[in-house]
């Protein structure tokens, strides 16, 4: 990876974002990669790993809340920051700005009701077997 | 894909009054640069994404990846921090081979001193890049053309490169225009896009198409390559790009661009030429910046290029649409930004709202309309920057302003309006407004009794010192 290439270089397991701070941007990942994961009573549930050109952090751009999730560098990621602002005054002025984005959430939602539908069978196994999962344990079955 | 030029009309089944883009429409784009290159990738991603199979031939007789004038399109070659996050939510990958050099911060130099201005979170937000394949004394292809990689990127969509000059562009009887290379027969279109620039005689002819298309009214740069080498730079300019404020009869604006291996030095300015050239590379205050020992005679290449700085009227027409430069554009800054949002805007009327000329003028040209009224703006606020440029006190109050939102973590709200205004990042209103914010002036009307004893002082030589 070049030093002066385009966006901010993160080393091995700093955070991009944290789970709960106020979001006013979105990040694309360069090279490298990153992890997302969720923080809950002291533990870290690793939900997902996400590579180059992937767009993150856009709920919390569109949503008004708090981060959902922890973004994390996977070894070395060179992540790009994307202005809250500058988005939706794009978006306002270019609509077909954000067919990316639904695409990309589209996808992540066709993704998430197949992860539904492979859990509901893990529960549905381990009720069969004995005592039912607790969600993080759902979580890490899959992972 | 290069393929030679189509010998088939375009779409002879349908009537001449039809007025959108269907299955098998044909669009010539002429021009591959960033422009034509970005229109093309846009209305082909549009129109898969309505199930529309239409073809792009874009006529571009140049190799941008060759060094040299062959492969340049002569211009600063700077990506916007704005532009660089479009493009990336678009999916159009800026590789780290094309982008030379991240830039992180502006340092802007005066000759009362220097300041520098950085971006948010330390990040590199700003590309520098060569358009073409470097300048003619390029041994070794380190980087990659910028124009050629988003030409890559068009082809990869589906657009196919027809290498030759465009000669004429009429329209047939049937009302599309058809396009004419060197040695080859008219060939009809559904629709032709000019996105050749404005240092091309090729636009003179719409004027006499009877379209009310008048070209943009130009004034000329100075661009010029210095080589340098990479440690040299990383040494000197580093991650900056370094705009000056100098008050020099002439003199508009001037930057010295760090790359890989080379400086380009960008100059605006009334009658530019290469005397103003000269003088500006020998004051006090470039040499500083540059490495020592550098000799502003031996540079690698330098070009004059014109520079469109009042766009066309009427940049649309019945199944033609003139976009980048040869459209309108912004002003002095970011006109690789203004090239993807007209570009953007014509794909998006062509797929969406039809080729007419009425489609162009309520889809189309309101994008226009918009970046022509914020120039209207922009002009306004340079004139605010060139009475900084001329008058000392104001320049050492701008700069004790700016050195102390920075050093001082205040609201950067002086800095943010330089760095905005040598960037190009936003609108010029939004700029302007920021500019004669109470906030801004009520700081101006602190800082000028400091500002003039300052100004009282004799003057001292300039040293390589910078204030951050």
């Amino acid at each position: 990876m070049s030093e002066a290439a385009l966006g901010r270089y993160y080393a091995d397991g700093e955070i991009v974002a944290r789970q709960g701070e106020v979001g006013d941007c979105m990040f694309i990942v360069q090279d490298g990669e990153v992890e997302i994961l969720l923080e809950e009573h002291g533990t870290e549930v690793v939900l997902r790993r996400a590579g180059r050109n992937e767009v993150l952090g856009e709920m919390a751009v569109f949503e008004h809340a708090p981060r959902s999730a922890t973004i994390r560098a996977v070894g070395r990621a060179r992540i790009l920051t994307l202005d809250k602002r500058n988005f939706m005054r794009r978006i306002n002025e270019d609509p077909s700005l954000a067919f990316r984005i639904i695409e990309i959430m589209s996808r992540r939602v066709r993704d998430l009701s197949h992860e539904v539908h492979e859990l509901q069978a893990v529960v549905r196994e381990r009720e069969a077997s004995g005592p039912a999962a607790t969600p993080a344990e759902r979580v890490a079955t899959r992972g | 894909m290069v393929a030679q030029l189509p010998n088939i009309s375009a779409s002879p089944d349908k009537r001449s009054d039809d007025v959108d883009l269907v299955d098998g429409s044909r669009v010539a784009v002429v021009g591959g640069g960033p422009a034509g290159s970005l229109f093309s990738h846009f209305l082909l991603d549009m129109a898969g994404r309505v199930d529309l199979r239409i073809a792009v031939d874009i006529f571009e007789p140049r190799v941008f990846a060759q060094p040299g004038p062959a492969g340049c399109n002569m211009c600063g070659g700077i990506v916007s921090e704005t532009l660089v996050q479009n493009l990336a939510v678009e999916g159009v990958v800026l590789e780290t081979d094309v982008v030379q050099r991240g830039l992180d911060s502006y340092q802007l130099h005066t000759d009362v001193g220097s300041v520098r201005i950085a971006t948010p979170n330390d990040e590199m937000r700003i590309g520098a890049v060569h358009r073409g394949g470097g300048p003619r004394d390029v041994t070794e292809a380190k980087w990659a053309s910028f124009d050629s990689h988003l030409l890559d990127q068009a082809v990869e969509r589906g657009a196919t490169v027809v290498k030759a000059r465009v000669e004429e562009i009429v329209r047939g009887t049937d009302g599309r225009p058809t396009v004419t290379v060197k040695g080859g027969d008219p060939v009809a279109y559904d629709l032709v896009v000019v996105a050749t620039g404005v240092n091309t005689s090729l636009l003179k002819t719409f004027e006499s198409l009877g379209i009310g298309y008048t070209r943009p009214k130009v004034t000329k740069t100075l661009i010029r390559e210095y080589h340098l080498g990479e440690e040299a730079i990383n040494a000197s300019l580093g991650t900056s790009m370094h705009v000056f404020l100098l008050n020099m009869p002439r003199l508009e604006f001037a930057a010295l661009i760090p790359k890989g291996d080379y400086v380009t030095l960008a100059m605006l300015g009334e009658d530019i030429d290469n005397a103003l050239g000269d003088e500006f590379a020998s004051q006090p205050e470039v040499r500083a910046v540059m490495p020592p020992g550098w000799d502003p005679e031996a540079r690698s290449c330098q070009c004059l290029p014109h520079m469109n700085v009042y766009g066309s009227e009427k940049p649309y027409a019945d199944r033609i649409v003139f976009i980048g430069d040869s459209g309108i554009t912004r002003l002095y800054k970011d006109g690789l930004g203004a090239a993807y949002r007209t570009a953007k805007a014509a794909a998006r009327t062509a797929i969406f709202e039809g080729v007419s000329e009425a489609a162009f003028r309520d889809h189309f040209m309101p994008v226009c309309r918009s970046i022509q009224g914020d120039n209207r703006i922009g002009r306004f606020a340079f004139v605010l920057t060139r009475l900084a440029q001329r008058m000392r006190i104001a320049r050492i109050a701008l700069l004790r302003i700016v050195r102390d939102e920075q050093e001082q973590h205040r609201t950067p709200r002086l800095s943010s309006v330089m760095w905005d205004m040598f960037s190009g990042s936003a609108p010029y209103r939004d700029i302007f407004g920021r500019m004669v914010h109470p906030a801004v002036i009520a700081r101006g009307i602190v800082t000028m009794p400091g500002a003039f004893v300052e100004w009282l002082r004799p003057r001292r030589p300039q040293g390589k010192e910078v204030d951050s």
